[in-house]
């Protein structure tokens, strides 16, 4: 019994059965990858709904990011579970008070929403591949073909109502999906540090910067993988969306926690205790200071100066890239640091993740590295970028 | 042995459901209609529950109402409930998982708060015989204590329990006499209940992969026994009867005592009442 356990000391009084953190860093990445499908999809919508034409050399790609993470997103849920081999028992016989009961359709929907703008985005070069390729990949082609070879102009406007329909669709399913995932959290009454009617604002806007993000990273990866230039108007609209909603994010974020603060209710005393003490350096040096104000400083500065070329490219991915670490970190925050301060009020628990075993941080690691390995593998089936060359 | 294993109502429910289902594929629409009938997310409502009630035999839930007392001023800290629960419901004898534990609250002079601790405090670990056997260490033996009591906790079988409401696939649910169980072959092991109960009353049973919590040792009150903490009790510090028997000894506890529940504030009402607690109690 004592292998399968992995009990954290506490100071001051916790209730015995709070020394095993229920919720450990699967649940962290679960909320992370939700939130860069919603970033990444909201990038992709800009282009799609709100004619953001700069955006197009991404805005396939973040597609498939999207997709890609959306695919990966039942993944550390099915691990953290007790018996992942009833995970379906929450859709076969779905217990309605609950918020969790929902999550089973509505990602099951949302994947479908997102394959199919996928498979309508890529129709005409799944088209052009099943009639060009042989073997198994022109097999492949064909059948992914649906047996709709038609790509005339009657039917490509036909595509783009269904593509303007589907991305329309999946702005309130992307948002609404993360905002629930905040709901999650901030509608237990049973912890003062995540019972915030904001949870659900926050954890949106986060997500919103965080796909933003992913997308700015991948995107210059991908120019330089495939030695072209980066599209800087590009860079510099997604830059300007970054820097928008990070601002909004961190007043949210400044907004929630000082009606916390403010309101001082009992246990207040024992979240000060924590906020001064353990969470120094994962919220204020991580997750504040090097990952939002730093480079909300950086970006401001490069808009500022009307910075241009490598330094722009360099700028922007470098701050692009402590945002991604600055969202991860405020999932950990809220979803690890939640569960550390005890229900008594009057105690803390000093949670350290495990490297090894299902809950540990490789498991953690591995999960977040999946959808960058589809990722990999999508971009050379269905190729992102042959509209921004045409 | 474990009552959640042999209750299992929604077990005959499931198998009607997915008998159903199965008709209802082949029948197209009737499906929802069987959804509706038969899933065990209704059993939380009085009607449902009651059609789903367990074959115990001699023992109808729809008579009784359990409750249950706890006098804090008779407590004395022996955790013999604590040691007895643990071997009557095969709970891990670590001292992180526990259906029922004691809190001590000490006042020394010249403090405000109470300090507060427990059987898994590692003072008192210390002061234990052996795993599976707790005692309080005399820790305060040097101080000037100006005030010093315990109080025994155990799941409260909320009238509004929050696990309930989270519970996404209905594996825990209030009985109809008033106990709220988990059917550990149902539940999917995602710890949301965990979260939700604001007294930490629930953990999780990682030798079966589900959560788990007090359920008043339901195989033993359904048999009319006492639950087994209640049994051990040597000073009568904890009450526990039939609340629609207004001659039980827990109606005459709520009867005869200013009784009050934990956090009431939490709107899950609690039906663990409790006699002798003061205002450092959590």
């Amino acid at each position: 019994m004592e292998a399968l356990i992995h009990a954290s000391p506490f100071t001051g009084y916790v209730y015995p059965n709070e020394t095993i953190v229920p919720w450990t860093v699967l649940i962290v990445v679960y909320p992370y990858l939700t939130g860069l499908v919603a970033g990444a999809f909201t990038i992709s919508s800009l282009y799609q709904v709100f004619g953001f034409t700069q955006l197009r050399p991404v805005a396939h790609f973040a597609l498939l990011i999207s997709l890609c993470c959306m695919l990966t997103v039942p993944l550390p849920l099915l691990l953290h579970l007790g018996h992942p081999e009833r995970a379906f028992n929450a859709m076969i016989t779905p217990h309605i008070t609950s918020a969790f009961a929902i999550f089973g359709y509505a990602a099951a929907f949302y994947i479908v929403l997102l394959v199919l703008e996928t498979w309508f985005v890529f129709r005409p070069h799944i088209v052009q591949q099943a009639q060009q390729q042989t073997g198994v990949m022109g097999w492949g082609y064909r059948i992914l073909s649906l047996g709709s070879d038609d790509v005339s102009d009657k039917a490509m406007r036909y595509d783009q109502k269904w593509l303007f329909a589907l991305a329309i669709i999946g702005i309130p399913g992307a948002h609404g999906l993360h905002g629930y995932v905040g709901f999650v959290f901030g509608s237990l009454k049973s912890r003062e540090w995540w019972s915030s009617d904001l949870m659900p604002v926050i954890f949106l806007f986060s997500a919103i910067i965080s796909g933003t993000a992913l997308v700015i990273v991948l995107y210059v990866l991908s120019c330089k993988l495939r030695k072209v230039s980066v599209d800087l108007s590009c860079l510099k609209v997604m830059a300007y969306s970054l820097w928008g909603f990070m601002m909004f994010t961190l007043l949210i974020e400044g907004v929630e926690f000082a009606s916390l603060v403010y309101r001082g209710r009992e246990g207040i005393d024992v979240i000060m205790e924590f906020v001064k003490g353990p969470l120094v350096v994962p919220f204020f040096i991580l997750q504040f200071g090097v990952g939002s104000v730093f480079p909300l400083a950086v970006i401001t500065f490069l808009i500022w100066r009307g910075t241009g070329g490598t330094a722009l490219v360099i700028g922007i991915t470098g701050s692009a890239i402590l945002v991604l670490l600055a969202v991860l970190m405020m999932r950990y925050n809220v979803v690890i640091g939640g569960q550390e301060i005890s229900k008594t009020a009057r105690g803390l628990v000093a949670y350290h993740p495990p490297i090894f075993g299902r809950e540990g941080l490789l498991a953690a690691g591995i999960v977040l590295a999946i959808p960058m390995v589809l990722l990999m593998v999508l971009v050379r089936l269905f190729p992102p970028w042959e509209k921004a060359a045409a | 042995m474990d009552e959640n294993e042999r209750l299992e109502p929604h077990d005959k429910e499931r198998r009607d459901f997915l008998s159903c289902l199965g008709s209802a594929i082949a029948c197209g629409a009737a499906a929802v209609a069987a959804n509706s009938v038969a899933s065990p997310a209704t059993a939380a409502t009085p009607a449902a529950a009651a059609a789903a009630e367990p074959g115990i035999p001699g023992y109808d839930w729809s008579k009784h109402q359990w409750g249950f007392g706890v006098d804090a001023e008779k407590c004395i800290g022996c955790l013999r409930c604590v040691e007895a629960c643990k071997k009557e419901n095969n709970v891990a004898l670590d001292p992180n998982h526990f259906r029922t534990w004691v809190e001590r609250y000490v006042t020394l002079q010249g403090e405000d708060k109470a300090r507060i601790d427990s059987q898994h405090d590692p003072v008192n670990i210390a002061a234990s015989p052996k795993e599976g056997e707790y005692r309080f260490a005399n820790r305060y033996k040097d101080a000037n204590v100006e005030k010093a009591f315990f109080v025994p906790k155990l799941c409260n079988h909320c009238t509004n329990p929050a696990c309930v409401q989270v519970c996404p696939t209905g594996a825990t649910y209030k009985t109809e006499d008033g106990v709220v169980v988990i059917d550990h072959t149902y539940c999917i092991g995602c710890q949301y209940c965990v979260q939700a109960c604001p007294y930490g009353a629930r953990f999780f049973n990682e030798e079966k992969n589900v959560t788990d919590k007090c359920t008043w040792c339901y195989h033993r009150i359904t048999k009319g026994l006492q639950p087994a903490c209640v049994e051990v009790c040597p000073v009568g510090a904890r009450v526990f009867g039939d609340r629609n028997d207004k001659q039980s000894p827990i109606s005459q506890f709520i009867q005869n005592n200013r009784v009050r529940v934990l956090r009431p504030e939490t709107g899950n009402a609690p039906n663990v009442f409790y006699v002798g607690t003061d205002k450092d109690v959590i």
